[in-house]
C-alpha cells in the first residue's frame, strides 16, 4: 500500500521547482543531517554548542561512514571534496570546543562514540552496513520512498536474541531506579527501543523470541501508542515487514526524543558501564535525542507533547520565522461611497463612515509586523464582483454580534435527511448562501440555503440570442427552467471526502477516493477540471482564502498546492509519515497547515515549500484544523476527542480542550475569534471560550524557546456549552458573517 | 504459532486453507497450509487496518464491506463482491459439521423483474434546519422567545393558533376546556401573544353573543395565568377588552334573558386578576381604570347595567377603590336608584330588576368596605354599646387564627379578603367608620346589617367548625375583627345592630357543592367547598345573589320568610353549609324577617326543581334556564343557578 509508483518522478519535478525544499523535509533527517544540515547549523554552534552537539555526533558518524564508503569504492575525488567540507566541520567543532570549556566533555564523548561506531562499521565491513548508511539517505532524498530491503537490512546486525529481554529489562530496571525527575524523561526511550528491538527480532526471524519479548513488555508502553502496538503485534514475520507502513515509518525516520542533558548523561553512562551495545546501537541509529540544558521535564509535560509516530519535533524544526500576520486588506473606497449613496447622495458622508469602519475592527491600515510581504505570494487581482462581495462582507460585519462567554451564538443546524448514501463532507460558502455535501455515492450536491434558487447558465445557442449590452445581462444568461433548490454534480468515481467553495462562490472543489480533485462551476453546474496527481484517495482539499490556489492532501502522504489554471501541482509538501488527513490554508495564504494520521501537524511555507512547523501532541489522526481569524493561533482536533491549541509564532502548544468523546470533525473560530466551535462524531457541538484559552497562557521567552509548556487543566472553565443533536454526527461548523453558528451533519437513525 | 497465540485476532485454521485449496484443486501439505494460514491472517488484519481509515474519512462508526473492499482494491487485491448490502448478514451453521456460512438465498430474477409492487425508492436527500436559540449564558432558550429579528411564525405555531382559537370559539365544550388549559400552561406561545390579544380585542364585534364574550374572557384568563408569558404592553389591550365587557351596555343585555351580569362579574374578577398579577407592567393602569369606572358611575345617562359594571369593577379593585369612588358618590347615585326601585309600574319591571342588581352590587361593595375599615381600625375601635358578648375575651386567643383564615376564606367573606389586593394596610380614613356606617345604614337598612349582626342562635351542630364555616359565623367574624390582616368582621356594626340576630346552622352533610369545580365562580357560589380556588372570583355571584335576596326581603313585604330550600346531593364530599339568618328589623319597613340562604349543590338533576322554585320568587328573571344546562356541559361555565 505504501508503494508510491510516481513518487520519485514527482519529487524530481518538485526539486526542480524548489531545490531548497530538500533541506527541510524533516521526514528525511539523514539528508538534513548528512548534507545540508551541518554547514547550516555550524554558525550557531558557537552560541548554542550544547544543543548542536548531538546532531554533530550523528553528522560525523554519517560523514565518516560515507568517507569510508567512498574510499572503498575508489571515489577519491568525491572523498576529497567531502573530506574538505567535513574538515571544515571538524575545525568548527574544535573551535567550539575550545570556546566552550563545558562542552569538551560532550565532544569527547562524541568522538569516543564516533570511534566506536567507526570501528564497528569498519569491523563488520559488510556491504549492508555501509549500504545502510549510504543507502538510507539516497532514497529518502526522494519522495519519502525508502528502498525497503536496504532499510530493513539495518536490522541485520544482531546480538543474541535471548539477551534482548535481558537488555531491555536491565534498562527498565535502571530507569525505574533513577531519580524521579529523570525517570519521566528516560521513560521516553522505552517505546522506540521496544519497537526497534522487536522489529530486529522479527527481521532476524527469531519469531518466538519476538513474541515473548512483545508479550512481556508491550504492557509497559504508554496507552496512546496502542494503535501502533496493535499493528506491530500482528507483524510476526520478516515477510510481513515489507509493505507495512508503520514499520517503514519507523525505519525511515528517527524517533525524536527531547531529553535534558543530565538525564541523557545518566542514560549514556549506564549503557556504557554495562557495555550494553545492543541498546546503545539502537539509540545511535534509530533515535534522535534532542538534548537541552535545563530542568528535566515532568511527565505531564512530556505526555502533552508526545504521541506522534516519530516522537516529538526537533526544536530547530520550529525555529523558522513564520509570518502569521494578516495581509493588508485592499483598500476599497467603493463600499463606503456606495453605502452612502444608497442612503443619501451627499458629499462628505464617506469620511464620516471611515472611522466607524476602523473601530469595527476591520483591518488597520498599518502593515502588521508579523505579516508577510503583500506580494510574497502572488494573489489574484480583485475582480469587481470580489469587491462587491467585500462590500457585502463589511456591511454584514457591522451587524455582527459580538460574541463572548455572555453572548453565545445561536446555532442553526442543517440536518441532511435521507442521506442513506452517506454524507462525508460539507462546506458552506463564506456568505452562508450555499451548502455543499459530498457523499459516499460519489455525488456532490449543492443546496441553496436562501430562497434564491440555483440556476444554470443557458445553453450556448440561447446565449447567442442575448443582448450583451443590456444591463441585466448577468440575469439574462441564467436559465429559469433549471431553477431548483439543489443540484447534483456527477463525476467522481469514489466517495467524496472533501468539498470547498471558492471565495467568490463561482467554483466548488471536491476530492475523492478516486484520487482526483475536481473543480466544478457553480454557473453551469458541470465539472471543469479534474486534477490528477495524488493517485491515491484524497482526503481533504481547500480553496485558499483568496481563491485561485488550493491545497489537497491524501493517502500518498503528500499535500499538494495547486492553482486552478495548472493541471499539475505547484508545490508538493512531503514529510508526513502517514496519510495527510486534513489541510487548511492560513488566512494570509502564505502557509498551509496539514494534519496527518502520523499524529503530527505540519505548517508549510507556500513560497518555499519548506516545513516550518511540526506540532506534536495529538494521540490520534488529526481530522480537523482551524486557524484563528488573526492568523496567530491554530486549533486542531483529532480522533482522540481532544482539541489542541497552538501558537503559530512560537510553535508551541498552548491549550488542550477536553470534552469530546469521539473524533472531532469540525472546528471553526467565530469571525472575531472569541469563540471556538467544535463538532464531533459524539453528536455534539461544543462552544469554547477561545479568548480565555489564549489569555490564560503566558508564553514567556523560556517556554517559547524550549517549548516545554505546562498546560492548565481548565477545559471545564473554557467550555461554554454543549449542544447535543439527536443522532447526527456533526460534520461541519461555520460562522456566518454575523456570527450565527451553522452546523451540519446527516441524521443517522 | 497461531496455536500458541492468545486470540487477539480472527484466525484462519490451516484446515480452512486446505479446504479452500482443495476447492480449486490444489493439494497442500500441512506445513504450507500453516504458513499460508498465518500469512492470510496477517493480510486480512492489514486490510482491516487499512479499511478503517476509509471508515474514519466517511465519518462513520461502522466499518462496512465497502470500506474493506476499498482497502483491498488499493492493495491491488480483487474485491469481494456480493456483500455490499447494508443489512446484517447472519451466519448460519451447517447441521452436520462445524461449518458456518453466510446465508445467500437465490433470487428469482424473473419474479423480481415482473414484480408489480415496485418499491418507491428512498426519499430525496434534503437539508432541513433547526435553530437553537441561546441566551447569554449558553442555555437553550426555554421557550419560544423568538428574537425579534427572526420573529416570524413557524408553521407549527400558526397551526397551533388556528386550532386553539377554533377550539375555544367552537362548539365543543370539551375541546374548549382543553385548549384553554393548554393556553394556560403552554410555554412556547410567546410569539402568538399578539395574535391572541388581537382575538380578545374582538369582544367589541361580538357584544351580542354572551357565549363568545365569555370565551374571549376565558382566553384572557388563560393568558394572564400562563406563567411563561410576559404580557408587557399587551396588558393594556387586554384591560381595555375586559373593561369593555364590564362597562359597556352590551347588545346582549337587551334581551333580559341573557345573563350579562355574570359576564360582568367575571370580567371584573379578571380585571382584579390582571391588576393583581400584572399591574406593575403598565404604570398608572390602576388609576386609569379607576377614572374610567368613576366616569361611568357618575354618568346618569348610562344604563343600569353599566353602573352595575362600574360597581363590581370598583369592588374588584378593592375596598379602597370603593371608598374613594363609590362611597362619596353614593348619596347622589342613591336617589336615582331609589327612583327606579320605587317605580312599581309594569313598564319599569325590567329596569327595576336591573336596579336591584345594582343595589345588590353596591351593597356587597359597601359591606366589604365597612368590614375592611373596621378591620383597619382594629380592636380599640369596637367600644360601642351592644349586647356584646364575650368577644373581647375571646378575640386575643383567636387572632392568630385569622391569617390562615383569610387565606382560605370564601363565600361571603371572601370578597372581603380579596378586595384591595395591594392596599389592605393603608389607613386613609376620610370618613370615620361610625359615620360611614350610619350613612350606609340609612341607605340599606338591615340589608346591610344582615352581615354583621350576631344572634344568640349560633350553633355548631356538629361541633366542628371548618375554616370556611367560620367565616359565616357572625361571632367568629367578630372575633377575627380584632386582627389586622384580614377583613372578616365588623365588630362595631354588629353592636350597632342589636336588634338583629343571625342564626347560623351548619349542615354536617358533606355534600352540597359540586366536586369538579375548576373555576372560581362556581366555587364561590358553593362557597364553602372550593378552598383551592382563588378568592377574587367569588365576589360576583354571592353578591348578586345576596343582593337579590336582600332586596327581596326588603321590598316584598308580604313574604316574610323565604321558602326554605333544601338541596340534597349525594356525591360531593365537601361540607355543605346551609345558613339561616334571622333577624328582626326594628327599622322602617318590616317587622322582622328570617332569611335562609342555602348554598346549593348545583347539580341540575336534583337541584333544578328546587332552584327553580326558589328562583321564580326572585325579582331577577332570565337567569335560570341556561345556566343549569351549561353547568352540566362545562366546568368552565360562568353561570350558576341560584
Amino acid at each position: 500500500m505504501a508503494a508510491i509508483p510516481d513518487g520519485p518522478v514527482k519529487s524530481e519535478t518538485e526539486l526542480e521547482v524548489k531545490p531548497d525544499s530538500v533541506n527541510d523535509i524533516a521526514g528525511n533527517p539523514n539528508v538534513v543531517q548528512g548534507i545540508g544540515g551541518t554547514p547550516k547549523t555550524s554558525p550557531s554552534v558557537a552560541a548554542t554548542v550544547a544543543s548542536v552537539t548531538p546532531p554533530d555526533i550523528t553528522d560525523r558518524q554519517t560523514l565518516l561512514a560515507v568517507l569510508q564508503f567512498l574510499k572503498k569504492n575508489k571515489l577519491l575525488e568525491s572523498e576529497e571534496t567531502l573530506r574538505k567540507e567535513s574538515g571544515l566541520c571538524l575545525d568548527n567543532e574544535e573551535q567550539s570546543g575550545s570556546v566552550d570549556g563545558g562542552s569538551v566533555c560532550a565532544t569527547g564523548d562524541a568522538e569516543g562514540s564516533d570511534a566506536s561506531l567507526l570501528s564497528r562499521v569498519s569491523g563488520v565491513t559488510s556491504a549492508p552496513a555501509a549500504a545502510a548508511v549510504t543507502g538510507a539517505p539516497v532514497p529518502a532524498k526522494g519522495d519519502d520512498q525508502p528502498d525497503v530491503s536496504v532499510v530493513l537490512s539495518a536490522y541485520s546486525q544482531q546480538g543474541d536474541p535471548a539477551l534482548y529481554q535481558v537488555y531491555y529489562s536491565g534498562l527498565k530496571k535502571f530507569i525505574e531506579s533513577v531519580l524521579d525527575c529523570h525517570r519521566a524523561e528516560l521513560s521516553q526511550v522505552f517505546y522506540p527501543l521496544f519497537v526497534h528491538m522487536y522489529l530486529e527480532l522479527v527481521y532476524n526471524q527469531h519469531e518466538a523470541e519476538a513474541k515473548d519479548f512483545f508479550d512481556k513488555f508491550h504492557g509497559d508502553q504508554e496507552c496512546y501508542y496502542q494503535d501502533d502496538l496493535r499493528v506491530l503485534s500482528g507483524l510476526t514475520k520478516k515477510e510481513h515487514m515489507k509493505g507495512n507502513e508503520t514499520l517503514l515509518d519507523f525505519r525511515t525516520s528517527k524517533f525524536v526524543l527531547r531529553i535534558s542533558r543530565d538525564s541523557y548523561q545518566l542514560l549514556k553512562r549506564h549503557l556504557q558501564e554495562r557495555q550494553n551495545n545492543q541498546i546503545w546501537n539502537i539509540i545511535q541509529e534509530h533515535l534522535y535525542i534532542d538534548i537541552f540544558d535545563g530542568m528535566p521535564r515532568s511527565k505531564s509535560q512530556i505526555d502533552s507533547m508526545s504521541g506522534s509516530l516519530a516522537g516529538e519535533a526537533r526544536r530547530e524544526a520550529n525555529k523558522a520565522k513564520v509570518f502569521y500576520g494578516l495581509l493588508k486588506e485592499p483598500e476599497i473606497e467603493v463600499p463606503l461611497d456606495d453605502e452612502d449613496e444608497e442612503a443619501e447622495n451627499e458629499e462628505g458622508k464617506p469620511k464620516k463612515k471611515k472611522p466607524k469602519k476602523d473601530s469595527l475592527g476591520s483591518k488597520s491600515k498599518k502593515q502588521d509586523p508579523n505579516a508577510p510581504q503583500q506580494n510574497r505570494i502572488p494573489l489574484p487581482e480583485l475582480k469587481d464582483s470580489d469587491k462587491l462581495d467585500k462590500i457585502m462582507n463589511m456591511k454584514e460585519a457591522t451587524k455582527r454580534i459580538r460574541l463572548g462567554p455572555d453572548s453565545l451564538p445561536s446555532i442553526c443546524f442543517y440536518t441532511f435527511l435521507n442521506a442513506y448514501q452517506g454524507l462525508t463532507a460539507v462546506d458552506f460558502t463564506d456568505d452562508s448562501s450555499l451548502i455543499a455535501g459530498g457523499f459516499a455515492d460519489s455525488t456532490v450536491r449543492v443546496w441553496s440555503v436562501t430562497p434564491k434558487k440555483l440556476r444554470g447558465v443557458k445553453s450556448a445557442a440561447d446565449l447567442s440570442l442575448i443582448d450583451k449590452e443590456s444591463d441585466d445581462v448577468l440575469e439574462r444568461i441564467m436559465d429559469e427552467k433549471t431553477a431548483s433548490e439543489s443540484k447534483i454534480l456527477y463525476g467522481h468515481s469514489g466517495p467524496v471526502y472533501g468539498t470547498s467553495f471558492s471565495p467568490d462562490r463561482n467554483y466548488l472543489l471536491s476530492c475523492s477516493e478516486d484520487g482526483t480533485v475536481r473543480l466544478w462551476s457553480l454557473q453551469t453546474f458541470t465539472c471543469l477540471v479534474g486534477y490528477k496527481g495524488h493517485n491515491y484517495p484524497v482526503w481533504d482539499t481547500q480553496f485558499s482564502p483568496y481563491g485561485y490556489y488550493f491545497v489537497s492532501g491524501g493517502h500518498d502522504r503528500v499535500a499538494r498546492l495547486w492553482a486552478t489554471d495548472h493541471y499539475q501541482p505547484l508545490r508538493m509538501f512531503s514529510g508526513h509519515l502517514a496519510d495527510v488527513t486534513s489541510t487548511r490554508f492560513h488566512p494570509n495564504c502564505n502557509y498551509v497547515v496539514t494534519g496527518s494520521a502520523d499524529r503530527t501537524i505540519r505548517l508549510w511555507d507556500v513560497l518555499t515549500g519548506n516545513c516550518v512547523r511540526i506540532l506534536t501532541g495529538h494521540k490520534g489522526p488529526i481530522h480537523s484544523l482551524a486557524f484563528s481569524p488573526n492568523g496567530k493561533f491554530l486549533a486542531s482536533g483529532a480522533t482522540d476527542g481532544r482539541i489542541l491549541l497552538w501558537d503559530i509564532g512560537h510553535g508551541v502548544m498552548i491549550g488542550e480542550l477536553k470534552g469530546h468523546t469521539d473524533t472531532i470533525y469540525a472546528l471553526k473560530f467565530s469571525r472575531d475569534g472569541e469563540i471556538l466551535a467544535s463538532g464531533s462524531m459524539d453528536n455534539t457541538v461544543k462552544l469554547w471560550d477561545a479568548t480565555k484559552a489564549f489569555d490564560d497562557i503566558e508564553t514567556d521567552d523560556f517556554t517559547a524557546a524550549t517549548g516545554h509548556i505546562t498546560l492548565p487543566e481548565n477545559s471545564q472553565d473554557i467550555l461554554l456549552g454543549t449542544y447535543v443533536t439527536k443522532s447526527t454526527a456533526v460534520v461541519h461548523v461555520h460562522f456566518t458573517r454575523r456570527n450565527l453558528l451553522l452546523a451540519a451533519g446527516s441524521y443517522n437513525p | 504459532m497461531a496455536d500458541r497465540e492468545e486470540r487477539k485476532f480472527a484466525e484462519l485454521p490451516r484446515d480452512s486453507i486446505k479446504v479452500m485449496a482443495e476447492a480449486i484443486g490444489v493439494d497442500l501439505s500441512d506445513d504450507i497450509a500453516a504458513v499460508l494460514a498465518e500469512d492470510v491472517c496477517y493480510r486480512l488484519r492489514e486490510a482491516t487496518q487499512n479499511s478503517s481509515q476509509f471508515m474514519r474519512h466517511a465519518k462513520r462508526r461502522k466499518l462496512t464491506v465497502e470500506d474493506f473492499n476499498r482497502a483491498l482494491r488499493w492493495s491491488n487485491v480483487e474485491v469481494v463482491c456480493g456483500y455490499g448490502s447494508q443489512d446484517n448478514l447472519p451466519f448460519r451453521s451447517f447441521k452436520d459439521g462445524e461449518l458456518f456460512f453466510v446465508e445467500d438465498r437465490e433470487i428469482n430474477l424473473v419474479d423480481l423483474a415482473l414484480a408489480t409492487n415496485i418499491p418507491k425508492g428512498c426519499a430525496e436527500t434534503m437539508v432541513r434546519v433547526q435553530i437553537s436559540y441561546l441566551d447569554g449564558k449558553g442555555n437553550l432558550e426555554p421557550q419560544g422567545t423568538v428574537p425579534a429579528a427572526v420573529q416570524s411564525l413557524t408553521e407549527d405555531l400558526l397551526k397551533y393558533y388556528q386550532q386553539v382559537t377554533r377550539a375555544i370559539l367552537g362548539e365543543d365544550q370539551h375541546l374548549m376546556k382543553v385548549a384553554l388549559q393548554d393556553l394556560q400552561t403552554n410555554s412556547k406561545i410567546a410569539a402568538l401573544l399578539p395574535y391572541f390579544v388581537y382575538v380578545v380585542s374582538g369582544v367589541k364585534s361580538v357584544s351580542h353573543d354572551l357565549e363568545q364574550l365569555n370565551r374571549l374572557l376565558h382566553i384572557v384568563k388563560s393568558l394572564i395565568q400562563n406563567p411563561y408569558l410576559y404580557l408587557g404592553s399587551y396588558i393594556k389591550s387586554l384591560v381595555s377588552s375586559v373593561m369593555y365587557c364590564i362597562l359597556e351596555p352590551l347588545a346582549a343585555s337587551i334581551n333580559p334573558f341573557n345573563d350579562h351580569w355574570t359576564l360582568r362579574d367575571y370580567a371584573a374578577m379578571l380585571l382584579s386578576d390582571i391588576l393583581w398579577a400584572h399591574g406593575d407592567l403598565v404604570s398608572g393602569l390602576y388609576h386609569q381604570i379607576l377614572l374610567s369606572l368613576q366616569k361611568v358611575l357618575a354618568d346618569p345617562v348610562r344604563p343600569l347595567c353599566s353602573h352595575y359594571g362600574a360597581v363590581v369593577g370598583l369592588h374588584a379593585l378593592g375596598w379602597k377603590a370603593v371608598e374613594r369612588i363609590l362611597y362619596p358618590h353614593l348619596s347622589a347615585y342613591w336617589s336615582n336608584l331609589q327612583a327606579v326601585l320605587d317605580d312599581y309600574s309594569v313598564s319599569n319591571a325590567q329596569v327595576k330588576a336591573d336596579g336591584h342588581k345594582v343595589y345588590g352590587a353596591i351593597l356587597v361593595a359597601v359591606e366589604k368596605l365597612l368590614k375592611m375599615k373596621a378591620q383597619s381600625h382594629a380592636v380599640p375601635a369596637e367600644c360601642s354599646a351592644s349586647e356584646g358578648r364575650a368577644e373581647r375575651e375571646v378575640s386575643p386567643g383567636l387572632s392568630p387564627l385569622q391569617e390562615p383564615l383569610s387565606e382560605l376564606g370564601f363565600g361571603f367573606a371572601s370578597h372581603i379578603l380579596q378586595g384591595g389586593p395591594g392596599v389592605p394596610s393603608e389607613k386613609p380614613v376620610p370618613v370615620p367608620l361610625p359615620t360611614m356606617y350610619n350613612e350606609l345604614y340609612d341607605f340599606f337598612g338591615d340589608s346591610l346589617a344582615v352581615r354583621f349582626s350576631t344572634g344568640p342562635g349560633i350553633r355548631h351542630p356538629d361541633g366542628r367548625v371548618t375554616i370556611s364555616d367560620r367565616l359565616f359565623q357572625p361571632s367568629d367574624i367578630k372575633k377575627e375583627g380584632c386582627g389586622a390582616g384580614s377583613g372578616n368582621s365588623n365588630v362595631e356594626t354588629t353592636r350597632k345592630m342589636p336588634q338583629l340576630t343571625a342564626s347560623l346552622s351548619i349542615s354536617p352533610r358533606d355534600d352540597g357543592s359540586p366536586k369538579l369545580d375548576p373555576t372560581p365562580q362556581s366555587c364561590s357560589s358553593n362557597s364553602i367547598s372550593a378552598r383551592s380556588a382563588s378568592f377574587h372570583c367569588s365576589s360576583s355571584l354571592p353578591r348578586s345573589k345576596s343582593s337579590s335576596s336582600s332586596r327581596q326581603g326588603q321590598r316584598s313585604a308580604p313574604r316574610d320568610v323565604f321558602q326554605k330550600s333544601r338541596f340534597t346531593h349525594s356525591q360531593a364530599t365537601v361540607p355543605h353549609l346551609s345558613f339561616l339568618i334571622s333577624g328582626r328589623q326594628m327599622g322602617r319597613r318590616c317587622q322582622g324577617r328570617r332569611f335562609q340562604t342555602s348554598f346549593p349543590r348545583l347539580h341540575p338533576a336534583s337541584s333544578s326543581q328546587a332552584a327553580r322554585g326558589y328562583a321564580h320568587k326572585l325579582p331577577v328573571i332570565g337567569r335560570m334556564v341556561k345556566p343549569i344546562k351549561r353547568w352540566v356541559c362545562s366546568e368552565y361555565s360562568l353561570h350558576l343557578p341560584l
